[in-house]
């Protein structure tokens, strides 16, 4: 059983990730964050704020612990205190925002019409993905710490493509939860409203405000030197 | 100078009846959809009155278009880089479907399918958003006419700056007075919307300038539907996308006026090429308050001085679309006789949507206010009962500086405030009009109409040329569009079979909702 999941389900995940979000993308019009703000936008923001902020932090969270494991060793004391407290308060959070956002998803009617079995499948997984992190981080004192010395080495060791299932198997049950139901995240992604994470935008913050798009080169097609074996389809063909 | 050519249009006012044919041509044929129900691209609202969506023109509760800092820069106020990343998971300035109107239908098949009863069956309203019956409280064109003008009219965000009285002598009009406003995309030169999208899914069109949505790159940041100040980017629903205004690309493209432009019962639109200077967008969008319309107009060039053509030429610009550009009636109404303004210049978007403004507001004065009933003409005077509006042209001009629909209400929507330059267009208005009455009634002298022409600056010939293109003008005067020589090129390039289907408009996928 540890095999299946933890030495092969994680690939299963991955690759099904990563073929489905490229297909995902090059889809297109499918390809969106799906906002239902126009349809409710008060309840919203105590949700969907909280959620976000908490995810981004968690996330980012575990993926520093993940690709600089010293990281985290290094703390200690009374560091190590503050490290944990932060990391429950955003934990909190996130999952405040996804319990109120499942509310409003449930018994707003506008929001129902925009409600699928995906959107509420992921979020109740969500849900409890949250409510097992917080478990792990309360229960299994200083997580931070043992993340990084025990956690991310068996993910090192997927990538290296020999994953060190033994290790796996002898976590506490609660932190193999954790470790599936992520996975099961994962693979989830390319068939969810969860794939507008990827297209975050932050190539506005450099790009000019106006946006020109030209079908042709608007010089070259008029040049009477340019051939037609020159001239490329129109951009929007 | 980058010349680059503009599809711009000009509405008359004057003649706009308010039949809403334009809207329902429009409806009917790009947003009769799931999602897209409440939106309409192309509405006609009541002036004064509160529009749709309700008060858009206070960018204090919606905070749309651009705003000028001290130091001359602009920046857009309600999204932009930093606001519009940081509010991605929550937009504060959103308007909820609430603000335009819970679309609905009726149960029109109760009336005929319910069984008998001894009562009459109705057909309760449903949303068509939830289907479940609904109380309608609200609609996309609700104050039509001064209808619920308390509520409406009086709200109307226009007169913010008018005094008690100016407003309450508006009141006492709008029982008898009003206008209509018909609204499309302005297609901006310096447009909000795709300043403030984040994915860049926004752009504009860089040979016919059109400002588009590519349905494809959207991702419902719906930072568009804040940042454009005329409320004309929707979001739908239903598909997770913004939409708009597409100035029915497809149907200039081979040649077609625009659905609304082409169903206008008035004729009161115009289509047709501006040629402009893209070099000079920046500094026109952030000129001071007081300069900014001109500058505005300043950008557009004159398509008949030669080193425009040349400039034009070497920018790639098409023979055609020049001199369809020189054709053009929009030029002649905003350059030429400079009779026709933006709508609310100070969002600094710089629309090019001209509005001609209506004279019918400002030849009213009501004789009850008018102390000196001598300026009244015989005619006016006997049928006087103390709501006659004065006629009589002989103090045409001096209505227009004391009329009832203050210029300052007028200003407020077409001059960013500028009274003069609203006296101006007016008056030019008012000395074509006393141009015909001399032509066709004879009882004005010659002399008396060519003192007032010249007053503001016009002649025989240009007062003749405004009355032809205002009340004559034909299907091809009123829409000049280039070619746009897709087709050519598609000739040229392949076998124009293979690509059969595959150009203009149209959907490469299904627009079903994402997952
Ligand atoms: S009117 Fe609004 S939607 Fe149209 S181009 Fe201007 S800013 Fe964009
Ligand atoms: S069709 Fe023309 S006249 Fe009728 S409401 Fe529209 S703009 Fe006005």
């Amino acid at each position: 059983m540890d095999v299946i999941l933890f030495g092969a389900f994680p690939y299963v995940a991955l690759v099904i990730f990563l073929v489905g979000t490229i297909f995902r993308y090059k889809t297109g019009f499918k390809y969106s964050s799906l906002s239902s703000q126009l349809l409710e936008g008060k309840k919203l923001y105590s949700a969907s704020v909280p959620f976000h902020l908490g995810i981004l932090v968690v996330f980012l969270a575990h993926l520093v612990g993940f690709l600089f494991p010293s990281f985290y060793t290094s703390f200690g004391g009374m560091s190590l205190v503050y490290l944990e407290v932060a990391g429950l308060i955003f934990g909190f959070l996130a999952l405040v925002g996804l319990v109120f956002l499942f509310i409003r998803r449930i018994t707003n009617d506008r929001v129902q019409m925009v409600t699928n079995k995906m959107d509420l499948a992921i979020e109740i997984l969500l849900i409890a993905q949250f409510a097992i992190g917080l478990l792990v981080a309360i229960e299994l004192k200083w997580g931070s710490g043992w993340y990084a010395s025990n956690m991310a080495p068996y993910l090192w060791s997927l990538f290296a493509g020999s994953p060190d299932v033994v290790a796996m198997a002898a976590m506490p049950f609660l932190l193999k939860l954790h470790v599936v139901l992520a996975f099961a995240i994962i693979f989830l992604i390319p068939f969810s409203r969860l794939v507008h994470f990827l297209v975050v935008p932050l190539h506005y913050i450099t790009r000019p405000f106006q946006v020109v798009r030209w079908n042709w080169d608007r010089k070259t097609i008029r040049d009477p030197k340019t051939s037609f074996d020159d001239i490329q389809r129109p951009k929007n063909n | 100078m980058d010349v680059r050519s503009q599809m711009s249009m000009v509405f008359h006012l004057d003649k706009c009846l308010g039949c809403h044919t334009c809207t329902v041509a429009c409806k009917n044929i790009w947003t009769d959809r799931k999602g897209a129900e409440y939106m309409w691209f192309n509405n006609v609202e009541t002036k004064p009155g509160t529009g749709y969506p309700t008060k858009w023109e206070n960018q204090d509760i919606y905070k749309g278009g651009w705003e000028r800092s001290n130091s001359g820069d602009i920046s857009l106020k309600g999204a932009g880089k930093m606001k519009g990343l940081l509010n991605i998971f929550h937009n504060p300035n959103l308007p909820v479907i609430d603000d335009y109107y819970e679309p609905f239908t009726y149960k029109y098949l109760d009336l005929t399918e319910s069984a008998q009863m001894d009562i009459q069956p109705t057909a309760r309203p449903v949303s068509l958003i939830t289907g479940k019956p609904i109380d309608i409280k609200m609609g996309p064109n609700w104050d039509d006419d001064l209808s619920g003008t308390p509520e409406h009219a009086r709200k109307d965000p226009n007169l913010h700056n008018l005094s008690a009285t100016e407003q309450e002598a508006m009141f006492q009009l709008e029982q008898i007075a009003f206008y209509y406003l018909p609204r499309i995309c302005n297609h901006c030169l310096n447009p909000a919307c795709v300043a403030s999208c984040p994915s860049g899914a926004i752009y504009k069109r860089g040979e016919d300038g059109v400002v588009l949505i590519d349905q494809n790159v959207c991702r419902a940041w719906r930072m568009c539907v804040t940042a454009c100040p005329y409320k004309k980017t929707y979001y739908n629903w239903s598909t997770g996308k913004s939409e708009k205004c597409l100035l029915c690309f497809p149907r200039i493209e081979s040649g077609l006026a625009p659905a609304c432009m082409h169903s206008c019962v008035g004729r009161i639109r115009y289509l047709g090429v501006l040629l402009y200077d893209a070099d000079k967008i920046q500094s026109a969008a952030s000129a001071s308050d007081n300069s900014l319309v001109d500058n505005h107009l300043d950008i557009y060039l004159d398509p008949f001085d030669p080193a425009v053509i040349q400039a034009a030429k070497d920018n790639g610009v098409a023979d055609s679309t020049i001199k369809a550009a020189q054709e053009s009636p929009v030029y002649k109404f905003v350059k030429e006789w400079k009779i026709a303004l933006p709508l609310h210049a100070e969002f600094r978007t710089l629309p090019n949507l001209f509005y001609v403004p209506p004279m019918l507001p400002v030849m009213a004065t009501i004789s009850e206010n008018s102390k000196d009933l001598s300026t009244l003409n015989s005619k006016a005077r006997a049928w006087d009962d103390k709501w006659l509006y004065d006629t009589s042209i002989d103090e045409i001009f001096g209505s227009i500086d004391n009329m009832r629909m203050p210029l300052k209400y007028m200003a407020n929507l077409f001059s960013n405030g500028d009274e003069p330059m609203m006296a101006d267009k007016l008056k030019k208005l008012m000395a074509v009009r006393i141009y015909r009455r001399h032509v066709t009634v004879g009882d004005i002298s010659e002399a008396k109409c060519k003192a007032a022409l010249k007053d503001c600056g016009l002649d025989l010939a240009s007062a003749e040329a405004i009355y032809q293109m205002t009340s004559l003008a034909k299907f091809d005067e009123r829409f000049v569009i280039p070619a746009a020589h897709r087709e050519q090129s598609i000739e040229m390039l392949e076998s124009t079979a293979d690509v059969k289907g595959s150009t203009g408009f149209g959907f490469l996928d299904k627009p079903a909702r994402g997952i």
